[in-house]
């Protein structure tokens, strides 16, 4: 299989801090993979740099095109959605108008009828909150609609910040649920950053972990749920 | 009671002008939280345009809808060469930035069409409109009839365009709104030039009453932060609505509270702002924004 995301020696810097320290990493169209680490580890910077908000240096290529000399509104064209951390809700605006806004740079534009469908099919509760302000939806509906925006682009790529966070476990496990779902039927290739690693290994088939800005280990996530360190680590047991 | 609704009347369509500059300044002020000093000399700039067609003996409705296109461009220039480049300094340089634009449109505008006041043409008819037994100034009625026209149809375009839909994104919510796809720089500058449009129909609007001359709209602009200030820099319906009130209230205190006058009128606009400074920062139907540090 080729690869779709090609990382390479990649730095980051907020100011004059170096947040990455040279992260080299590949995956596979049609895949999941996971990111996991502490905190600070520099999980939410990988996806930034990704998205293009900060800056880096080293190499990004997707799907062949460079995203170095991008800015983030032409990545998201070339079909990467981005949750970001902290979700990014349009809190003014209304849940449907959320959606619209996911759909933006989208390349195909045509009608939004079957994507609203498609989303509101995966989280039934957006659709009865449809004519909500966004800013009014609890901490875990706010969570669903981040997904289901980044659902609106049709991306070929989903970078997923931490969608667990905040969520009880049922509204957790029925969001993985989804997630596999949008990989299966739809080839979705997902890269996940996430806390609850246990969820994130069954749900992935391939997982980094990063400590400090580095990748200090990689494998198939079967291999890596045996692993001890992680075991210990991340797991809990 | 004739007298009280003449001048109710004749305060809505100043106070519609001042409605149409408040929004202007709240529509950029929420989303780049600045307040563009300068909007009013771009209303003012505008009308010469206007005034410089209609010589060059273009049909008024011509001239009315070419300036509002120039303004529109206009606006949008002026974002992207003076006020992109400050786009990240901080607030005060950008404020001085557009107190800089004010002065610089006001005095080419004096150097180009002298401080000589021009007799400035409405297009309504000069015979008043009959109403029972109270009389109506037409040029009054189609002022209000024109800020109308213009609200309702910016109304829609926020409401129910992609392209508002967008602009209204990227004030509250940049960083979301590039992580969409939005290009959040070129829908500042589209807003910038939406508010000279709205800034361009105020001027033409208001300067066959006033006559027009480079300081046609140094007043103007105080009775709109004024209306802005009243309803809420954060609303612009709140902005508006303050536009109309201040409008009718500066127009019924001039005529029924004798030691006022016309002199003291502007010193009214200016209490307005600062009691509701002091009573209520955020206006009627502001919401106070807690800022990140
Ligand atoms: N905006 C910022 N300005 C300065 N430094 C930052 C900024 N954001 C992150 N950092 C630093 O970069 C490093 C990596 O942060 P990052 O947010 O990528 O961690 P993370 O792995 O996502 O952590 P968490 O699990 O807590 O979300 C940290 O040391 C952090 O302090
Ligand atoms: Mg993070």
């Amino acid at each position: 299989m080729t690869a779709l995301l090609e990382v390479r020696d990649l730095e980051a810097y907020y100011g004059r801090t170096k947040a990455l320290h040279g992260v080299s990493f590949s995956m596979t169209a049609g895949g999941i993979t996971t990111i996991l680490g502490a905190n600070g580890a520099g999980k939410t910077t990988t996806l930034r740099a990704i998205s293009r908000m900060v800056r880096t240096a080293g190499s990004i290529v997707f799907d062949g095109t460079s995203l170095e000399p991008r800015v983030t509104e032409d990545v998201v064209r070339l079909g990467i959605a981005h949750a970001p951390e902290g979700r990014g809700t349009f809190v003014h605006l209304t849940v449907e108008e959320n959606l619209r806004l996911g759909a933006w740079g989208r390349r195909e534009r045509g009608s939004l009828e079957e994507d609203f469908a498609r989303v509101f099919a995966y989280f039934p509760v957006l659709a009865s909150r449809r004519r909500q302000a966004a800013g009014t939806l609890s901490g875990g509906e706010q969570q669903m609609l981040a997904v289901a925006r980044a659902l609106m682009l049709r991306p070929r790529l989903l970078l997923l910040d931490e969608p667990s966070l905040g969520l009880a476990p049922m509204v957790v496990r029925e969001i993985f649920r989804i997630l596999r779902a949008v990989n299966q039927d739809a080839g979705v290739t997902i890269l996940l950053v996430e806390q609850n690693a246990a969820l994130a290994l069954d749900l992935a088939d391939h997982v980094f972990l990063l400590e400090t800005g580095r990748v200090v280990m990689e494998g198939p996530s079967e291999v890596l749920r045996k692993d001890d360190a992680i075991r210990r680590a991340y797991l809990g047991y | 009671m004739e007298v009280f609704i003449q001048q109710v009347v004749s305060g809505l369509a100043t106070g519609g002008i001042y409605a149409a500059l408040a929004l202007a300044l709240v529509m950029i002020y929420q989303a780049t939280d600045v307040v563009n000093f300068a909007q009013g000399e771009m209303a003012m700039f505008a009308t010469y345009i206007c005034w410089s067609m209609l010589n060059a003996g273009v049909p008024y409705w011509g001239a009315f809808l070419g300036t509002l296109v120039l303004a529109f461009l206009g606006g949008i220039v002026v974002e992207r060469v003076v006020i992109r480049p400050v786009e990240n300094a901080p607030i005060l340089s950008i404020v001085i930035v557009t107190l800089g634009l004010l002065v610089i449109f006001n005095s080419v505008a004096g150097w180009i069409w002298t401080y000589v006041q021009k007799p400035f043409p409405s297009p309504f008819p000069s015979k008043p409109l009959k109403a029972g037994n109270v009389f109506f100034s037409a040029h009054d009625i189609g002022e209000i009839v024109v800020t109308l026209l213009v609200l309702l149809c910016i109304w829609l375009f926020f409401k129910f365009t992609p392209l508002g839909l967008a602009m209204r994104a990227a004030a509250h919510n940049p960083v979301s709104s590039r992580l969409v796809g939005i290009r959040v720089g070129w829908m500042l500058a589209l807003g910038w030039g939406l508010a000279a449009v709205f800034g361009a129909v105020a001027g033409m609007m208001i300067a066959p009453v006033l006559t027009l001359e480079p300081n046609l709209m140094g007043g103007v602009q105080i009775y709109a932060f004024a209306g802005a200030t009243l309803g809420g820099f954060t609303s612009p319906g709140g902005a508006v609505l303050g536009g109309f009130i201040v409008g009718v209230v500066e127009n019924l205190v001039g005529t029924y509270v004798s030691f006022i006058g016309t002199e003291l009128k502007f010193t009214v606009a200016l209490a307005m702002i600062i009691v509701v400074l002091l009573v209520k920062p955020t206006g009627l139907f502001g919401i106070s924004v807690v800022k990140r540090v």
